[in-house]
């Protein structure tokens, strides 16, 4: 509660991180950050150093340098700060959909009655209501990624990590879960910091984006979105859309 | 028989084209219809032979003979039955808690499974010939020898199903459930076992066709009653036909558990076959 100083510190601050493999540097001296409430997406060519990025947050990986500060307090050896979304849905097969929605709950000690009771409310919202008892196999691609994201959701943590979450959905589904995304983050005031690599999809959602270097990963730019929100169809066509688009292909052809 | 839209609890694939189908029980049924004529036609042919052959009934009886004699000796048959079921089942019990703490071994740590899996192979080199006589030497008549032995045949393909499932286990699905806070032990049962339990039923009807066998085996190298013992004395008076009729229960046995088997894993594993009916209905 008491964090000194006036300005509203940062939710996650990355400061100089520096992480390293066998003396090959995968990340150098990446510094961002991510305020509360605020919609910041990771734009970068494929193996940036995204994902390592991501494994740091999530304590997976330890940094090489520099430091990981949440709610202005050192991530140290923190676990529970960040709630992760993969690429794949990676949804558990065996497990109905209620029971793969509260995975997250249980491995935190959450007993089942009491995991569902808190998933429920949220069926809705998810397009999943009266799907609770199908099998993973059984539902849409679109549907699947709801459910990856609600799960991730009602671990209730700080901050969510979207790792490339449409990346494998056909383009209308995805254009669909892009405007619902827009939709259910604002009135769920979500914190997120979302990876991609579809230039649109992050003017479209963020509030600002970071563009990473080719590895080593930097931040060669901060581009901030200042379209309003809600957010919708209208908003592609919109002018200072093209421009923040060109502005950020412009920086990742550029480095190509 | 008429075509109708809809079969069973499955909408036909819209092709336009309504094809007619029977109700899936005459489907099943229909599939065994093959192998139901290789086997008549090889007891027909073994029937003829016997019949007009000269070989004497103590040679080569005929399986009519072999069948009316098997159930004239019912009751003799089931009594010997008894005993070789609770060696199959005691040992077949003991191989899957072996097989399982072992496969657990195996997984948890590199050395074990390096200093485990040579020994585990030589077990499955032991000719089991000389091994039987040996297990009842030390353990008796009783049915200790009898379940060791069923375990000895039977823990291996159990065992290197599961090693074989755990590590299959999805990558992805293990960090997810690591950034979720989830320990070693959290994810091998909440990940690793069933992801292994597909592998696991492989491995489970490997086994139980040797289970069965294993016991008449044991039964055969030292036991007062069983299947094994019935066999030999049969064989011992020359009642070949009696030999046969016990060969006919024990493979009916073995076909029984190993139509169990499918039973358990449905029960066991529904996401399994459900994937697997949508699979052929798309």
């Amino acid at each position: 509660m008491s964090t000194d100083g006036a300005a509203p510190a940062a939710k996650v601050e990355i400061r100089s991180l520096s992480r390293s493999f066998d003396g090959l540097d995968v990340i150098r001296d990446l510094s961002l950050e991510v305020r509360e409430h605020e919609f910041v997406s990771i734009l970068g060519p494929s193996g940036s150093g995204k994902s390592t990025t991501f494994s740091v947050l999530t304590g997976a990986l330890a940094p090489s340098a520099g430091e990981v500060l949440v709610d202005g307090r050192p991530l140290g050896r923190r676990r529970d700060q960040f709630a992760y979304m993969p690429q794949k849905d990676a949804l558990l097969p065996w497990r109905r959909i209620i029971d793969n929605l509260t995975l997250g709950l249980e491995v935190m000690g959450v007993r089942r009655p009491e995991a569902r009771r808190r998933v429920r409310p949220l069926l809705e919202t998810f397009g999943l209501a009266g799907f609770e008892r199908a099998y993973p196999f059984q539902l849409s691609g679109g549907m699947r990624q709801r459910a990856a994201l609600l799960r991730t959701v009602v671990q209730d943590r700080g901050v969510l990590l979207l790792d490339e979450p449409f990346g494998a959905l056909d383009a209308l589904t995805r254009a669909q879960m892009q405007q619902w995304i827009e939709e259910v983050r604002g009135r769920h005031q979500w914190t997120v910091l979302l990876i991609t690599h579809d230039v649109r999809e992050a003017i479209f959602l963020s509030d600002r984006i970071y563009v990473f270097s080719p590895r080593p990963a930097s931040v060669l730019a901060c581009v901030d979105v200042p379209l309003p929100r809600p957010r919708t169809i209208e908003t592609l066509t919109d002018p200072a859309f093209t421009r923040i688009e060109a502005e950020l292909l412009g920086t990742l052809l550029q480095r190509g | 028989m008429t075509a109708q839209k809809v079969v069973g609890d499955q909408a036909l694939p819209d092709s336009g084209v309504a094809l007619p189908r029977r109700p899936r029980a005459v489907r099943r049924l229909a599939r065994g219809v093959p192998s139901l004529v290789i086997v008549a036609a090889l007891l027909a042919g073994w029937q003829i032979y016997a019949v007009t052959g000269n070989l004497g009934t103590d040679v080569l009886p005929s399986p009519a003979k072999v069948a009316s004699e098997g159930w004239a000796h019912r009751a003799e048959l089931w009594d010997n039955t008894l005993p070789t079921l609770r060696a199959t089942f005691a040992g077949f019990a003991l191989s899957l808690v072996v097989g399982f703490a072992l496969s657990v071994l195996i997984d948890a740590s590199a050395v074990a499974r390096r200093a485990l899996l040579p020994l585990l192979v030589v077990t499955q080199t032991l000719p089991l010939i000389a091994i039987a006589p040996l297990v009842v030497l030390w353990f008796g008549f009783a049915l200790l020898p009898k379940v060791l032995i069923v375990a000895l045949v039977t823990f291996f393909p159990i065992t290197v199903g599961l090693v074989e499932g755990y590590a299959a286990t999805d990558r992805d699905s293990e960090v997810l459930l690591r950034t979720m806070g989830a320990g070693r032990w959290r994810i091998f049962r909440t990940l690793r076992v069933p992801t292994a339990l597909p592998f696991f039923f492989a491995g489970l009807r490997i086994a139980i066709t040797y289970a069965v066998v294993a016991a008449i085996f044991a039964e055969y190298a030292g036991a007062t009653s069983g299947l094994g013992i019935y066999m030999q004395n049969a064989k011992n008076s020359f009642r070949t036909d009696l030999v046969l009729a016990t060969v006919a229960v024990s493979s009916a046995l073995t076909l029984v558990l190993f139509g169990l088997t499918y039973v358990v894993e449905r029960l066991v594993t529904p996401w399994v076959h459900l994937a697997r009916r949508q699979g052929r209905a798309s």
